[in-house]
């Protein structure tokens, strides 16, 4: 109990989501993947994290769910501090982040419905709350007839739905969405698009690394290139600016 | 923890055996031979240690009474005898007794002795036995050097060679049996291991949605426990009914030999039976959380 008041203490006022302040990431074999960066996202905002392969990216976005620790520098999420975050709370704070991978992450031996249950299982919440939400978030990606399917038996897009109503099912502040568009084709990636355009409009923070030029030409959102480590190019509104 | 996860954790992990069908056909498998292998080192070892106990209280001390010692003497001896710490009974046994026991242990030919009957040779005796039959010998030498010990007689040499020797297999067979269980676990926890290394993903994706630790090891003990019980099972039976045939046929080839018993059926094999579950069940759960461990480290 005295670990949930203190996570309380933690959550401020302000409007940042996301903020890192001089933030280094070195690897063990010598790479450096954040060459100091400073960045803010404030709390609803949609934000696209392009940039050529291996310039940082992955790492960029790996920090923000703490899947990797800064070297140095601070990282605030939702007023946690990641750098004095323990390693056992780190469960309890992805409770309030969603993510999305381009492998979808899913369980393969369980059902649709039970992999999105699965998020709400695991903060022990009560059955019925799970039966309704998880009913209300797969109507949200329209897939409440396949509930019961087993995800080989989906499309990629599909299940790349089932994936983000995981991530949303428990209504996050922010959810991370890294290349979600990867593995499909253009018209399932548009359907993709919508749904998480969808999740912003109701207010939740949404950053996705993509490669997708046409996407981010024509959703026109914030636009945050890293190259080398480093922000090239922070823009509202902004272009994909690469040629792929 | 709420009584509904912990029913969620005993329905996930009955499921997890069967998704993970062939994985627990190994591991239970492996539980199985070894507890085998426990069993029937477990029943060959009981019954040699019953059988040396009983050895060993049959062990006792003959204290031959002087024949100057009056009443009052022997009253006396008695008393310092019973004065020794470890001495734990002594019965007195006149040399009427005595003689009648000699006679008898002659059979037939013995009925020649009654006629010296009026002229007994013999001494009164008292039959010394002590708490710990390894205490014997020191026992019999603190007797030897009281007043009116004729002589003090325990089976001098025999005695000592057959403690040396029961000593020594009691040891090898706690060795082997500890060494056992070692194989066994290792056996079982690189089972497991292999079990869990195709189960990464989903102790990953436990974590990514934000799965406390022991949330996510409760599943995997659970199963660990199943595995052990369920690997113990054919052990149990086959080490019982082999008990159970076994247990008459050696029993009347050993009757001559009246100091020998196997042990009784009953309760021995609910003991055994019980041992052979508890350690399936805790190899199980060490195994099964020894592996997961390591996928717990953020």
């Amino acid at each position: 109990m005295s670990n949930d008041s203190q996570w309380e203490n933690n959550i401020q006022g302000d409007n940042n989501m996301i903020e890192m302040k001089d933030v280094y990431k070195k690897y063990p074999n010598g790479v450096t993947a954040a060459n100091g960066i400073n960045v803010h996202i404030e709390q609803g905002e949609f934000v696209y994290v392009v940039g050529p392969s291996g310039a940082g990216k992955s790492t960029f976005i790996k920090m923000m769910y703490r899947e990797e620790k800064a070297t140095t520098g601070t990282i605030k999420v939702n007023g946690v501090d990641l750098s004095k975050l323990k390693n056992k709370n780190v469960p309890i704070f992805r409770r309030n982040i969603g993510v999305v991978f381009q492998d979808f992450k899913l369980l393969n031996s369980i059902s649709v419905y039970d992999n999105v249950a699965f998020a709400l299982e695991v903060i022990e919440e009560h059955p019925t709350t799970i039966r309704k939400r998880v009913l209300e978030t797969l109507e949200l990606v329209g897939l409440k007839h396949k509930a019961r399917m087993l995800p080989t038996e989906l499309s990629g897009g599909e299940q790349q739905r089932v994936s983000i109503a995981r991530s949303i099912v428990n209504s996050p502040k922010v959810v991370i969405a890294d290349e979600p568009t990867g593995n499909l084709d253009p018209e399932t990636s548009w359907g993709i698009m919508k749904i998480l355009e969808e999740i912003n409009l109701r207010g939740t923070t949404v950053v996705m690394a993509t490669h997708n030029k046409e996407i981010v030409n024509k959703n026109k959102h914030r636009v945050i290139a890293i190259e080398g480590g480093k922000i090239a190019r922070d823009q509202q509104k902004g272009d994909y600016g690469y040629e792929s | 923890m709420k009584a509904r996860t912990f029913r969620r954790h005993v329905k996930e992990s009955f499921k997890s055996l069967g998704r993970n069908s062939w994985m627990t056909v190994a591991s239970v498998s492996s539980v199985t031979v070894t507890l085998l292998l426990v069993g029937v080192f477990f029943v060959i070892m009981m019954n040699l240690n019953s059988v040396a106990t009983s050895i060993e209280e049959d062990v006792e001390i003959r204290v031959h009474i002087d024949v100057a010692a009056n009443d009052e003497d022997r009253e006396v001896l008695k008393q310092q005898i019973g004065g020794i710490t470890q001495v734990d009974s002594i019965e007195f046994s006149p040399k009427e007794e005595e003689l009648d026991s000699l006679i008898d242990s002659f059979g037939e030919e013995g009925q020649a002795f009654k006629l010296v009957e009026q002229e007994n040779p013999l001494k009164d005796v008292f039959v010394v036995k002590t708490k710990n039959p390894t205490d014997t010998i020191n026992v019999a030498k603190k007797i030897e050097s009281f007043n009116y010990v004729s002589s003090v007689k325990y089976g001098q040499g025999t005695v000592e060679s057959l403690f040396k020797f029961i000593d020594i297999s009691r040891n090898v067979g706690l060795i082997l049996i500890i060494g056992l269980l070692f194989t066994a676990m290792f056996l079982i926890s690189n089972t497991i291991k292999i079990t869990i290394m195709a189960r990464r993903r989903e102790i990953e994706i436990m974590r990514l949605v934000g799965a406390t630790n022991s949330f996510i090891r409760w599943p995997f003990f659970l199963e660990g426990l199943w595995l052990g019980i369920l690997g113990s099972i054919i052990p149990i039976t086959v080490v019982s009914l082999a008990y159970y045939y076994l247990f008459d046929l050696i029993q009347s080839k050993l009757a001559a030999n009246n100091f020998i018993k196997l042990l009784e059926f009953n309760p021995f094999v609910f003991q055994l039976s019980a041992v052979l579950v508890l350690i399936g069940a805790l190899i199980g759960i060490w195994g099964s959380l020894m592996s997961v461990r390591k996928f717990l480290k953020v």
